[in-house]
């Protein structure tokens, strides 16, 4: 869309500067203290709260006019609230949008990272919806905020061991914890565990935004980011037998079809801009090609 | 050949147009006008207007339009629109002493300065559906009540037990300190009052109402007397910093509750009654009452009670009262989760292949 378009009686962005201002304040003190959840007086917006309002206000305040953005909700650009927040963009601020992960400058995201590694230069922002990883073990804020000014994280610990001991395994599929820059525990969001080791070192800005809990955490470029682990019990990510029926993928976070009421299913790469891209390269997974009636990926 | 799921764009925009249809409903019968919204359906206006905490008749009644009457909808676009206004002045505290009250009632006194006045209420009415009201046309008039001098001297009945020393003391804040705004900046704990109250006054109705309830059934129980309820009208002055002086910028309807509470005592404080607050705007006598209790209740840590109830629990109350907030994220379960429910069945999976594999071996060994 161009910024002929773009809405009548409102700010660039939506946000008036001050607001700006006061959100970008927040996010150099998260880049300065990676990890750490800074509280900031989150606005109401025109969008549920819930729905990605932080991530869309962290957005807000660092797009400029010669940004690219691209939207993903579960890796997918064309998902209903993707497409919802995409179009905001279009209307408050006029940029230019891509499904694209190489073209982005800004990637606003819920729930993955997408398969092409990002870039120095691009900034990945996050939507978040409940930001402290210690909440479902202690409710309160005002304890969660003293374990971590005086990094107490044991309880964490003791429940990815409790895991192990009951189940053999860490029981943890999403929203797996992480150790930023060896100091602050963080919830990466609920993006699945697969993509935890994206995250370390990643040359792009990463951003998060809970806008109902009115945090902004950072990951800034190049900065060790840790999934907990135990030396016996190494992290690991999930594993498909199958690979992705559109374009063969065995490399991608795959989401499960459900063909027909008999169980059958296929698996699809999550991230359609990565599916996409391989197929126009040639690359053909075993649904891919004949164009008859869909048939389960056995 | 499988196609992933596309068309969101035209979705929306489909859902878009059948909402309005669906706002508009039957054609034959005349569109809703703003006006009528306005005044005659006041109390949805008022509620819209208090949990939405912009006071604009006109704009609460179109969010009641446009929300299909809907009321967490309307205050929701109330709200959204309301960050986007700048900020002028901050307000003098308005005078609900000076109010021009259209009901004011104690259950404290039988009779008292400035006397009883019941106004507009559903009190006493008796729930009978009014099936004179199923037809157009059949208009009663109110009569003005004789009694009621609107200009009377209305004293706090809270101010008549003060004389005796019997309630505690309202010690304001440093009246130069800012106060704190929840629109602007974050929660924090403890919270002080003024932030308390400000969650309180936008907090949805039904919550508040609950969770004063509660404090009535036992959960933190705090001995409460409706002292006073008023509602009427209260000038709202700013200082224009060129100025230097209040100037009245307009008139506010609102409704006041004070809640008087036994207390008896505590090591430092000698057994008196104690306060509980509540202030919404327009006729909000439900809503102000249950502030009232939850207000008090939560001030159980500063008089030195123990804090046992939810109703008592700042944290879980201050972080659970908007509706707003309560609404998106309770919806937001309606977005797509399947990239972690993905997660979550590959993980399944596995620990029941793993369990029924352990199983087998333990037969097998047998």
């Amino acid at each position: 869309m161009s910024a002929t378009e773009t809405l009548e009686g409102y700010n660039f962005a939506y946000l008036d500067e001050q607001t700006k201002r006061m959100i970008r304040r927040a996010i150099l003190k998260a880049v300065a203290v990676p990890g750490y959840q800074v509280p900031f007086g989150s606005r109401e917006m025109p969008l549920p709260y819930g729905w990605g309002t932080g991530g869309i206000q962290i957005t807000a305040s660092v797009i400029s006019a010669d940004d690219t953005l691209k939207v993903i909700d579960q890796g997918a650009d064309d998902t209903t609230n993707a497409v919802s927040i995409r179009r905001f963009f279009a209307r408050t601020a006029g940029v230019d949008t891509t499904e694209k992960t190489e073209d982005a400058s800004l990637i606003q995201t819920r729930h993955r990272i997408p398969e092409r590694a990002l870039k120095e230069g691009q900034i990945l922002v996050y939507q978040v919806p409940i930001p402290e990883p210690l909440r479902w073990l202690e409710p309160r804020e005002t304890e969660t905020r003293k374990m971590h000014a005086l990094e107490e994280y044991g309880i964490m610990h003791v429940k990815l061991y409790e895991d192990i001991a009951r189940f053999g395994r860490i029981a943890t599929a999403y929203d797996y914890p992480v150790l930023v820059n060896g100091r602050y525990l963080m919830r990466p969001s609920p993006i699945p565990k697969f993509d935890n080791p994206k995250m370390d070192n990643m040359p792009a800005l990463q951003l998060f935004g809970a806008g109902r809990e009115k945090r902004i955490y950072a990951v800034p470029p190049y900065t060790d980011v840790k999934s907990l682990d135990f030396d016996d019990h190494p992290f690991e990510v999930q594993k498909w037998d199958d690979c992705c029926a559109l374009c063969g993928a065995e490399d991608s976070y795959l989401d499960e079809v459900v063909m027909d009421d008999k169980g059958r299913r296929m698996f699809v790469c999550s991230d359609t801009d990565y599916c996409e891209e391989r197929r126009a390269q040639g690359h053909v997974g075993p649904l891919g090609t004949s164009p008859g009636t869909p048939q389960a990926a056995e | 050949m499988y196609v992933a799921v596309k068309g969101g764009e035209k979705a929306i925009e489909n859902a878009h147009r059948l909402l309005a249809e669906e706002r508009r409903g039957d054609r034959q019968v005349p569109e809703l006008t703003i006006a009528q919204i306005k005044s005659q359906m006041t109390l949805a206006v008022d509620r819209v207007m208090t949990e939405g905490s912009l006071y604009d008749r006109d704009l609460a009644a179109l969010a009641i339009k446009q929300a299909r009457g809907d009321l967490m909808e309307a205050i929701f676009l109330l709200r959204a629109f309301r960050t986007t206004l700048p900020r002028f002045a901050m307000s003098e505290p308005i005078d609900t002493t000076n109010m021009k009250a259209r009901r004011r009632i104690s259950s404290t006194y039988k009779d008292l300065p400035g006397g009883q006045m019941l106004g507009p209420t559903f009190d006493y009415t008796h729930r009978l559906l009014d099936f004179s009201l199923m037809d157009d046309g059949n208009e009663t008039q109110a009569e003005q009540d004789q009694n009621a001098d609107p200009d009377a001297d209305l004293p706090r009945v809270t101010t008549i037990l003060n004389h005796e020393g019997l309630i505690e003391q309202e010690r304001p804040d440093d009246e130069d300190a800012p106060v704190v705004d929840l629109t602007r900046e974050p929660l924090d704990f403890p919270a002080g009052r003024d932030a308390r109250l400000q969650n309180l006054a936008r907090g949805d109705e039904g919550f508040l109402l609950s969770m004063g309830y509660s404090t009535q059934r036992g959960y933190g129980i705090t001995h409460p007397f409706a002292g006073e309820i008023r509602m009427g009208e209260v000038e709202v002055e700013i200082v224009p910093e060129d100025l230097g002086f209040p100037v009245v910028i307009g008139e506010i309807t609102v409704t006041e509750c004070e809640m008087i509470n036994q207390f008896k005592g505590s090591a430092t404080q000698p057994p008196q009654f104690t306060r509980g607050y509540g202030l919404t705007f327009g006729h909000g006598e439900r809503k102000a009452m249950a502030m009232a209790l939850v207000d008090r209740a939560m001030r159980a840590k500063e008089l030195g009670e123990e804090v046992v109830a939810p109703a008592q629990d700042e944290e879980f109350v201050l972080y659970h009262s908007d509706n707003v907030e309560a609404s998106g994220f309770v919806q937001h379960l309606k977005l797509p989760h399947y990239v972690d429910f993905q997660g979550e069945l590959e993980m399944v999976r596995n620990l029941r292949k793993e369990q029924i594999e352990q199983q087998q071996m333990l037969k097998a060994g047998e």
